[in-house]
C-alpha cells in the first residue's frame, strides 16, 4: 500500500538517509527499529511531511504522491503520534482532537464535544472534552493524541515511541486498539525501543543503520539476539555480562554515608521520606509511573521547593535551597525531561558540555577557545557522542547524543554524587548499555550514583539497593537478595 | 479508570482564557462600582460610562486587532501609526480634495489592509521577528503622516462634521441638570462599529476554525503544525486583522476628534497591548479573549477618569496609575494561575 523508494535526506553535516526503501502493507503492523541517529524519526518527519526530502518517491495505493506538510499527509490518510507531545495545551481536549482536520470553516461545539467525549470514553481515557489540555497528565495527553490519530480514518497510522510515557496497563489498551485497526486494514508503523513490545504486536520489521536500510524481516525469521545485533552493527555484548563486571567500591571511606536526608519533602506533593546514599554506592528509585520516583529525587537536589525536613552532606548538616546549593556540594542532576530541563538546543554540543562548569566557575571567568575545546572533545571521544562536531547545535543531534551530552556535562563537574532521572529512555539499546557500564564504571572509582528507571531489569543490574514508592510514599527498600523482579514487583503492589 | 478522579475541582473545568476573563471583569467591576461609591456624583450618571466609551472607541478597535495578534503569538506596534496616517489621509482627502465621506472609509481600510498584507507577509512567509516588521511600519507609517501634511488641521466637510455629531440616544439613562433640564444619554456612531467588532471577532475567535488555530498557532506553534494548521497562513491573516482594525479603528479616531495631525494616537499601540493585557491575554500566545480586552478597555479609561476627578489631571500621574494597574493585573494573573496549577498537581 506505501511504498518509499530511494528516499536521501541531508541535514548539514550529516548524511541523515541515504537511498531507504520501506514498505507497508495493509493491516500490517510494521516496526522500524535502529539506534539512535539511525534515522528512523527522519524517515517518517519526510513521511509525513515535516521535512522535506532531497531524493526519492513515495507512492500510496499505487499513486505517486507529493507531501510537503503534515496537513498534506493528513489530507492523504497518514496519522502520526510522536514521541514528544504535539498537541496545543492551551487548547481543550476536543480542539486537539479535531482542529487542523475537515473543511468546516464553522466549529460546532455541542457536536465536538460529543464527539471527543464518546471516543474518549470508548478508549477508556480519564479525561473530558471541554477540559483545557494542559490540566491533562502527560500520559493521558499522550492518549489522547492517539485518540486523535485513530479517529482520522486513517490508511497509514504511524506511532513513534507512543508507549515511553505510558504504564503497563496503557499500553496493553493501546496494543489492542492497534490489533482492532490491524483487523480493520490499516497499516501500522510503530517505532519503539521495547524489544518485548515488537515481538508482542509486530508482523515485519524494518531495521535502518547510520541512515541506512539494513533490510526487512518477518518477525518469525529474527530472533531477538539478532535483531539487536542487526541494530548495533556488531554482535551485541550479551546485556547479562556487565553484572559480572561489577566492581563495588572498596576503600577505608567505603560506608561514609555522602548524603542524608531526614522525613524531606518539597511541595510537589511526595510525603516526606528518608534517605541516605554511601559512597561509590548505587541506588535507585523504583515504581510506577508517577510513583513519586522523580519527585524524590528533585527534592534532594533543590528542584522543587524543599517544604521540610534535614540534609547531611558527608555527616555535616546543610541546606539546600536550590540546584546551585546542590551543586556546590558536589551534587549533579540529570533530569527526566531533556527537553524542558536540559537541553539548551541553539547552542552547540561544546557550550552545552562546559555550560555547568562556567556557571560554577563564574560567567566572568570565561574558559578560553582551546580549553573548551579540549573538555568537549575529551568527552565526546569518552562517551562516544555522535555529532558533526563540537560546534554543532545541540537541537540537531538525536535524542540519545543529546543525553549523552548532558551526562557529559554533570561528569565535567567531578560530582561525588550523581543523581540519573531516566537516563535512559526513549534511547537504543546500544547506548542504554553503554551508560549502565558508565554509572557501573563511576561507582567503582568512588562516586554515588542514584538511578531511576522504569524498567526494572535495568534497576537490578546497576541498583545495589532500591526504594521502592507507591502513592508519593516509600513503601520498601530492597538490597542484597531481595533484588529480584518478583520481589520488586510486590512490593510495589502491596502484597507482602 | 473510574477510580482515577479528575483532580483539581472547580480549576479543572474553567481554561486559562476563560480564567483571566473572569478575573478581568469582576476587577473592573469592583473598580467602577468603588468609584461610584467613592467619587460620588460624575460616576453615579450613565453618560459617565458612555463617555468612556466614546472616547475611547477607537482605542477599542485597535485593542481586539491586537489581540487577535498576540493570541497568535506576535505583536504589532504600528498600529498607532496606522491610526494617525488614517486621521491625516482622510481629513487631506474631505478637506483639501473636499472628497466624499464613503470614499473616506475605504481609504481608512485601503491602509489597514495594505500595512496587514506587508507586515503579515514579511512576518509568516520571511520569518521576520514580528516586533522588528512593525516597529519598521511604525516608523514609516508616522514618516508618511507628516510627509502628506506636516500641520495639524480640523475637518470642515459638511458631510463629515454631520455624521461625527451624529448622536445616538440610549433612552431612560438621562439625567437632569442643574437647571432641571433633561439631558438624554447618547453614543457615538464610532461605539456602535467597536461593538459591533467585539462581536464579530469573538465569534470568528470562539467559532471559526481560523480564530481556533491563532490559539493553536499562539499555543505551541510546532504542535499546531504537526496537527495539521497552516501556521503561515494563520500566522499572515492575524496580522492583516490587526492592521484591518487598526485602519478602522483609525477612522473611528478621526471622527471622533475630527482632525488630522501627526501627534494623534502617539502611543496608542502601548495604550493596545496594555488593554489586551489587562483583558488576560498574554503576550506568550496563545492564551486570550476579546470581550475580555473589551473591559482592559474599559478599565484602562476607568482608571484614567479616577485620577483626573481626583484633581490629578497630569500626564504622569495617569501613566503612574496605569503601570501600578498593569503590575496589579498581572500579579493577580500569576498568582491565579499559580493556585490553579498548585491545585491540579495534588
Amino acid at each position: 500500500m506505501l511504498e518509499m523508494r530511494g528516499i536521501n535526506k541531508t541535514f548539514p553535516g550529516v548524511k541523515a538517509l541515504q537511498n531507504v526503501d520501506f514498505s507497508l502493507n495493509k493491516g500490517e503492523i510494521h516496526a522500524l527499529m535502529g539506534e539512535n541517529g539511525a534515522g528512523k524519526s527522519t524517515l517518517i518527519k519526510v513521511l509525513t511531511g515535516v521535512y522535506s526530502k532531497d531524493a526519492g518517491t513515495i507512492s500510496l495505493d499505487g499513486q505517486t504522491v507529493s507531501i510537503h506538510s503534515p496537513a498534506d499527509a493528513q489530507r492523504l490518510g497518514i496519522s502520526t503520534v510522536y514521541q514528544e507531545i504535539t498537541l496545543c495545551p492551551n487548547l481543550t481536549v476536543a480542539e486537539n482532537m479535531y482542529i487542523g482536520r475537515g473543511k468546516d470553516v464553522l466549529t460546532n461545539w455541542r457536536k465536538m464535544n460529543a464527539d471527543a467525549n464518546k471516543l474518549l470514553k470508548k478508549l477508556d481515557i480519564p479525561a473530558k472534552a471541554t477540559q483545557q489540555l494542559a490540566n491533562c497528565s502527560i500520559a493521558v495527553q499522550q492518549m489522547i493524541a492517539i485518540a486523535r490519530a485513530v479517529d482520522m480514518e486513517c490508511k497509514v497510522l504511524i506511532l513513534d515511541e507512543p508507549t515511553s510515557s505510558l504504564d503497563e496497563q496503557e499500553v496493553e489498551k493501546l496494543f489492542g486498539l492497534m490489533r482492532d485497526l490491524k483487523a480493520l486494514g490499516v497499516g501500522i508503523i510503530f517505532v519503539t525501543h521495547f524489544l518485548d513490545q515488537v515481538y508482542e504486536v509486530c508482523d515485519k520489521i524494518t531495521v535502518l543503520r547510520d541512515g541506512q536500510l539494513v533490510g526487512e524481516f518477518e518477525i518469525k525469521d529474527l530472533p531477538r539476539v539478532q535483531l539487536v545485533a542487526k541494530m548495533l552493527g556488531k554482535e551485541m555484548d550479551d546485556l547479562s555480562d556487565i553484572k559480572g563486571e561489577r566492581e563495588s567500591y572498596h576503600s577505608a571511606d567505603a560506608d561514609a554515608k555522602i548524603f542524608e536526608a531526614e522525613q524531606l519533602v518539597s511541595d510537589a506533593g511526595i510525603k516526606p521520606f528518608d534517605f541516605y546514599i554511601k559512597k561509590g554506592e548505587v541506588n535507585g528509585f523504583t515504581g510506577l509511573l508517577g510513583s513519586g520516583r522523580s519527585e524524590c529525587v528533585r527534592a534532594i537536589f533543590g528542584a522543587d521547593r524543599v517544604l521540610g525536613g534535614h540534609v547531611k552532606v558527608n555527616g555535616e548538616p546543610v541546606k539546600i535551597k536550590g540546584p546551585r546549593d546542590a551543586m556546590k556540594r558536589g551534587i549533579a542532576y540529570l533530569p527526566e525531561d531533556r527537553k524542558v530541563d536540559g537541553i539548551i538546543g541553539d547552542l552547540s554540543v561544546r557550550d552545552n558540555i562546559i555550560l555547568a562548569l562556567q556557571v560554577m566557575k563564574g560567567f566572568f571567568k570565561p574558559f578560553s577557545k582551546s580549553q573548551a575545546n579540549a573538555f568537549a572533545e575529551e568527552y565526546i571521544k569518552k562517551l562516544s557522542i555522535k555529532t558533526a562536531s563540537a560546534d554543532t547545535p545541540i537541537k540537531s543531534l538525536s535524542g540519545g547524543n543529546q543525553q549523552k551530552v548532558i551526562l557529559a556535562r554533570w561528569l565535567l563537574m567531578h560530582p561525588e554524587y550523581l543523581i540519573l532521572d531516566e537516563p535512559t529512555r526513549g534511547i537504543d539499546v546500544g547506548t542504554k548499555v553503554d551508560i549502565q557500564k558508565l554509572v557501573l564504571e563511576l561507582a567503582s572509582e568512588g562516586m554515588s550514583v542514584t538511578f531511576i528507571s522504569s524498567e526494572t531489569d535495568e534497576m537490578l543490574r546497576t541498583c545495589s539497593r532500591l526504594i521502592v514508592m507507591r502513592d508519593r510514599k516509600v513503601v520498601g527498600e530492597l538490597s542484597g537478595d531481595d533484588l529480584t523482579q518478583s520481589k520488586i514487583m510486590s512490593t510495589i503492589a502491596g502484597g507482602e | 479508570m473510574d477510580s482515577k478522579k479528575l483532580k483539581g475541582g472547580i480549576f479543572n473545568k474553567i481554561s486559562d482564557t476563560n480564567l483571566l476573563l473572569v478575573i478581568t471583569i469582576v476587577i473592573f467591576l469592583l473598580m467602577y462600582i468603588g468609584a461610584i461609591v467613592f467619587q460620588g456624583s460624575g460616576f453615579k450618571k450613565p453618560q459617565m460610562f458612555f463617555n468612556i466609551l466614546n472616547a475611547n472607541a477607537a482605542l477599542i478597535i485597535t485593542a481586539i486587532g491586537m489581540s487577535v495578534v498576540m493570541i497568535s503569538g506576535g505583536i504589532d506596534i504600528s498600529v498607532g501609526g496606522v491610526v494617525a496616517l488614517v486621521s491625516m489621509c482622510c481629513a487631506v482627502y474631505l478637506d483639501k480634495a473636499n472628497g466624499n465621506v464613503w470614499v473616506s472609509m475605504l481609504i481608512a481600510i485601503g491602509i489597514g489592509l495594505a500595512f496587514g498584507l506587508v507586515q503579515g507577509t514579511l512576518v509568516a512567509y520571511f520569518d521576520i521577528q514580528p516586533f522588528i516588521v512593525s516597529l519598521a511600519g511604525m516608523f514609516f507609517a508616522r514618516g508618511m503622516t507628516t510627509i502628506v501634511n506636516t500641520k495639524p488641521f480640523n475637518v470642515q466637510n459638511p458631510a463629515f462634521v454631520k455624521l461625527k455629531e451624529t448622536r445616538i440616544k440610549i433612552p431612560g439613562m438621562g439625567s437632569y441638570n442643574k437647571k432641571g433640564m433633561y439631558i438624554s444619554a447618547y453614543i457615538e456612531i464610532g461605539v456602535v462599529v467597536a461593538l459591533a467588532l467585539v462581536v464579530i471577532l469573538f465569534l470568528v475567535l470562539r467559532y471559526t476554525k481560523l480564530g481556533r488555530s491563532f490559539y493553536a498557532v499562539g499555543g505551541n506553534k510546532q504542535s499546531a503544525l504537526m496537527l495539521g494548521i497552516n501556521v503561515r497562513r494563520t500566522k499572515f491573516l492575524s496580522h492583516v486583522i490587526c492592521s484591518l482594525m487598526a485602519g478602522i479603528g483609525g477612522y473611528v479616531y478621526f471622527l471622533n476628534v475630527g482632525s488630522g495631525a501627526a501627534s494623534h494616537a502617539s502611543g496608542m499601540e502601548m495604550n493596545a497591548i496594555a488593554s489586551s493585557i489587562i483583558g488576560g491575554t498574554m503576550l506568550t500566545g496563545g492564551v486570550g479573549n476579546i470581550v475580555g480586552t473589551l473591559f482592559g478597555v474599559l478599565s484602562l479609561s476607568t482608571i484614567q477618569n479616577i485620577v483626573a476627578s481626583a484633581g490629578l489631571g497630569e500626564a504622569w500621574w495617569t501613566g503612574i496609575t496605569i503601570a501600578g494597574m498593569l503590575c496589579l493585573f498581572l500579579l493577580i494573573q500569576s498568582i491565579v494561575i499559580r493556585q490553579k496549577k498548585r491545585a491540579l498537581k495534588t
